[in-house]
């Protein structure tokens, strides 16, 4: 996956939602080292205190854990990575409502459709 | 060590009658990336070559780490001027021993790696480089210092756009962490990401100095939309009768 900082929302949080996806997805493993500030900072050709901003967001949130002896690894709490997967989740479907609306659907002939497949 | 690296105060620098820089107070701390950004005759190369002690305030102080502008401030300011400055029948060796001499920071080895992976060859004059080829060059060297402060006068410009993620890339993984890198330019929509804060020049004065992501929160845009926001300059427009033309001012300074 690419980083991309598209849209014009600070840059700290685009990198804290992209680092989180990595995560999700397995690109960054359960219980694995996370690579250094600078590494994903020159990575993502972003400012490495931006960078080192995000990542105290997702210490925040507890999907980063910073070990005395191995630095910043991810979480192996697989409850915490169910959650964060299950939001994310949620925005997905919650656009895609909109976007089923916003084509003149109902809300039940959105579901009806996609259950459907066509 | 002085808290703030860089400190001016009601710096005034004028040409002749042209006032290039007025009540200039700017206080910059460590372990930055700051974007001076302006528009062309802003006065964005008269600051820089004031810091870098080439030329002499009319009125006001700098002061760097502490210090005014001499052979001590030389000794920790890596100078990236916008145009090539080396005699073209010099080869990269050359430069590289020149440099080695110059300044006690400079690590070769470090140069010598980022030349090979261009390949740059180390023989080669410069008189028969590309302008892009040249102007990496000069930003290997300026990079390969461990120096407190970097300025670069107009890194990106001119060269394509892939040349430039190598400049940014290599600005991000070569400075000193502990010092502050002050990157002129007006090619912000490329930069916006590596930098910290951003210092805006208009007509010789700092309009506004704000780090990028307090403008995306408090602006709801990025600097690049609040830049074009600020310099919009009306296009003439052709009136039926024209009895004037408009007086130009500014213009780059050498």
């Amino acid at each position: 996956m690419d980083w991309s900082i598209a849209d014009s929302r600070p840059i700290w949080l685009q990198l804290e939602e992209q680092l989180t996806k990595r995560i999700l997805s397995g690109e960054y493993p359960m219980g694995s080292r996370m690579p250094t500030v600078r590494e994903l900072a020159a990575e993502a050709g972003v400012n490495p205190n931006t960078m080192q901003r995000a990542l105290s967001a997702l210490e925040g949130s507890g999907l980063v854990v910073t070990q005395r002896t191995a630095g910043r690894v991810v979480t192996e709490d697989q409850q915490l990575i169910h959650a964060a997967r299950k939001e994310q989740a949620a925005g997905l479907i919650a656009a895609y409502l909109q976007g089923m609306q916003n084509l003149g659907f109902t809300e039940e002939e959105a579901r009806t459709y996609l259950k459907e497949g066509n | 060590m002085e808290q703030n690296l860089i400190r001016c105060s009601g710096l005034r620098k004028t040409y002749g009658r042209f006032a290039a820089l007025e009540h200039v107070d700017l206080t910059l701390g460590r372990g930055k990336i700051v974007g001076l950004l302006g528009p062309n005759g802003s006065g964005k190369t008269t600051l820089i070559k004031l810091l870098c002690g080439l030329i002499q305030p009319t009125e006001g102080e700098i002061l760097i780490n502490g210090q005014k502008p001499g052979p001590y401030t030389k000794s920790i300011v890596s100078y990236l001027p916008d145009r090539m400055y080396f005699a073209d029948w010099m080869t990269p060796r050359d430069i590289l021993d020149l440099f080695e001499d110059f300044y006690a920071d400079f690590r070769r080895d470090r140069a010598e790696a980022m030349c090979a992976s261009l390949q740059i060859l180390p023989d080669k004059r410069i008189k028969t480089m590309s302008k892009g080829t040249k102007e990496k060059l000069q930003l290997i060297l300026v990079m390969s210092r461990d120096a407190q402060l970097y300025l670069l006068d107009e890194p990106i410009a001119g060269v394509d756009p892939a040349a430039r993620d190598f400049i940014l890339e290599t600005i991000l993984r070569n400075y000193n962490e502990q010092g502050t890198v002050l990157i002129s330019t007006h090619l912000i929509s490329d930069v916006e990401k590596v930098l910290d804060e951003v210092v805006f020049l208009c007509n010789g004065t700092v309009v506004r100095q704000d780090t990028v992501d307090h403008i995306r929160e408090t602006e709801g845009m990025t600097v690049d939309g609040l830049f074009r926001d600020i310099f919009r300059a009306m296009p003439y427009r052709r009136e039926p009768a024209v009895t004037e033309f408009p007086r130009m001012e500014g213009g780059e300074q050498q």
